[in-house]
């Protein structure tokens, strides 16, 4: 062998060192009440390649881990609220609101979020929980579907988000999901787009380190939908999965596709044993 | 004049090499990645390449990258290594062909090739999300890689 291809292999072998966390070591607590779990030994089908999760919320500054911390302070709440007088807004040829089938979203929601995405066994298909809000509205309501990414479908998600805050997320890989999880995890994996970048390039490989001025997170979706200050508004998990496929110079996949729809479920499996901690806030 | 813009057109999708420029898919990368003819036969203007690597819509290479000659430009990134003393590592030909398409140099490199054109999944029409066709335009033209090629050399720390 020679030099060059010394050096090269030292190289590569000493300069990208496994990806560090420089996640902070901060708790926390929603309204001094609900302790969250941001850092959780990672789910075996992790063992490989992760020792532990952590939720996007270690790596933001601490003015904006600050705002999740209180109802008052999270801008997000307004959204909630919102949501909330949805739940009772009759609409729809059926003459129903949410709650006429699901009364107090406190009692028929907690542990919602926590599961989703889940097998529905009646229509033999893997359902975010945008899809079963839609699939309510359209055939139990009579009423027309939410857009995926809208204002109205993200207010309800923090709603029923906000029920099961604190609970670790648990969602199922195997049974019926296992090939749509498979689907999932190969889209993790495979490079796309003219910067050819995967999902583990950055989220798995780099997390801790910056790209360019942004602090690299696990790309954990416990916290969506999230508050962003950059445009203060609510944002879905689908949204931010097209935000980095489209910043690979790819052709991105839509909302609500079954491209995203295994990809939402492989990425939440990975935050397996993180509190749900929807809605959370972000840069 | 006509003849003239149709050249430009193409040199624009990236398909036709101007006279003494190679194109993405002539270059010619040794074992170990190198590529040792100038891809534009012009020589590179270091200031020009220090303005490339900083600048976002060009080789945004500060965003893997931390560079100490470019100490103005804000926020350089921590997921290659720093390029100060680059030019003691590497040869020119050495750094042409990892600007050109690292992953020649370094098997599986995260770092994205900028002179090439096809073999993409969900190739992108830039950042605009929508579906691009191949042949894309490079990321950086000949000229561009050589004036990047020619600013690295410039990053002696002996
Ligand atoms: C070129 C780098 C890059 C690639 C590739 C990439 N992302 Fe991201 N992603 C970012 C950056 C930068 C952020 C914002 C900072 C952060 O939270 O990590 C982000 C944020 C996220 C977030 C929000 C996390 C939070 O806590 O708010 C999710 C979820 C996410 N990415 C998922 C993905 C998925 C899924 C893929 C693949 C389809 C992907 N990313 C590919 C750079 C990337
Ligand atoms: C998405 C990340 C990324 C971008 C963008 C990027 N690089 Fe790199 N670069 C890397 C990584 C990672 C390595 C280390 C090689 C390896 O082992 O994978 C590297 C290695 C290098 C090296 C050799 C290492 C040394 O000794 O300094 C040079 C030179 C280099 N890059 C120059 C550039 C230039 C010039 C640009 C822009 C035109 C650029 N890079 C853009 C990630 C990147």
């Amino acid at each position: 062998m020679n030099n060059k291809a010394i050096t090269a292999i030292a190289m590569a072998l000493a300069l990208p060192v496994a990806a560090y966390a420089e996640a902070d070591d901060d708790t926390l607590v929603v309204n001094e009440e609900i302790e969250m779990v941001t850092k959780a030994a990672a789910p075996a089908h992790l063992a490989d390649t992760l020792d532990e999760v952590m939720s996007g919320w270690h790596f933001r500054s601490d003015e904006t881990q600050a705002l999740q911390m209180d109802d008052f302070d999270n801008p997000a709440m307004v959204f909630v609220d919102q949501a909330m007088d949805t739940w009772t807004t009759v609409e729809g040829s059926a003459e129903k609101s949410c709650a006429s089938c699901h009364d107090d979203v406190e009692d028929s929601m907690a542990g919602v979020r926590a599961v989703y995405p889940k097998w529905n066994e009646a229509a033999g298909e893997v359902r975010t929980l945008a899809m079963q809000i839609n699939d309510c509205r359209e055939n139990q309501m009579g009423a027309e579907k939410w857009k995926y990414t809208g204002g109205k479908m993200s207010a309800m998600e923090a709603l029923i988000s906000v029920q099961s805050r604190g609970m670790p997320v648990n969602v199922a890989i195997d049974g019926p999901v296992q090939s749509t999880w498979e689907q999932g995890k190969e889209l993790y994996y495979t490079r796309t787009g003219q910067l050819e970048l995967s999902c583990a390039n950055c989220h798995e490989d780099n997390y801790g380190n910056m790209i360019r001025a942004d602090h690299l997170s696990q790309g954990q979706i416990n916290g969506f939908p999230v508050y962003r200050l950059k445009n203060t508004k609510l944002n879905t998990a689908h949204a931010r999965f097209k935000g980095c496929v489209r910043d690979t110079r790819a052709e991105t996949y839509s909302p609500g596709s079954a491209e995203f729809v295994a990809l939402e479920l492989y990425v939440a499996s990975r935050g397996n044993g993180l509190s749900v901690e929807a809605p959370s806030v972000r840069n | 004049m006509k003849h003239i813009s149709l050249t430009l057109a193409a040199c624009l999708v990236g398909t036709v090499a101007l006279a003494g420029e190679t194109a993405p898919k002539e270059v010619v990368y040794d074992e170990y990645g190198a590529v040792e003819t100038s891809l534009s036969g012009v020589a590179g203007d270091a200031a020009s390449g220090a303005l490339l690597v900083g600048d976002k819509s060009k080789g945004n290479c500060v965003a893997c990258h931390q560079v100490s000659a470019l100490a103005d430009v804000p926020f350089h990134g921590e997921i290659g290594p720093s390029l100060d003393g680059a030019a003691d590592r590497w040869n020119e030909a050495e750094l042409r062909g990892l600007v050109a398409n690292a992953k020649k140099t370094f098997e599986g490199t995260m770092m994205p090739a900028f002179y090439k054109v096809d073999g993409y999944i969900r190739p992108g029409d830039a950042y605009t999300g929508k579906a691009g066709a191949e042949p894309l335009p490079p990321i950086l033209t000949a000229q561009e890689i050589e004036d990047v090629v020619a600013f690295l050399a410039t990053l002696k720390e002996d």
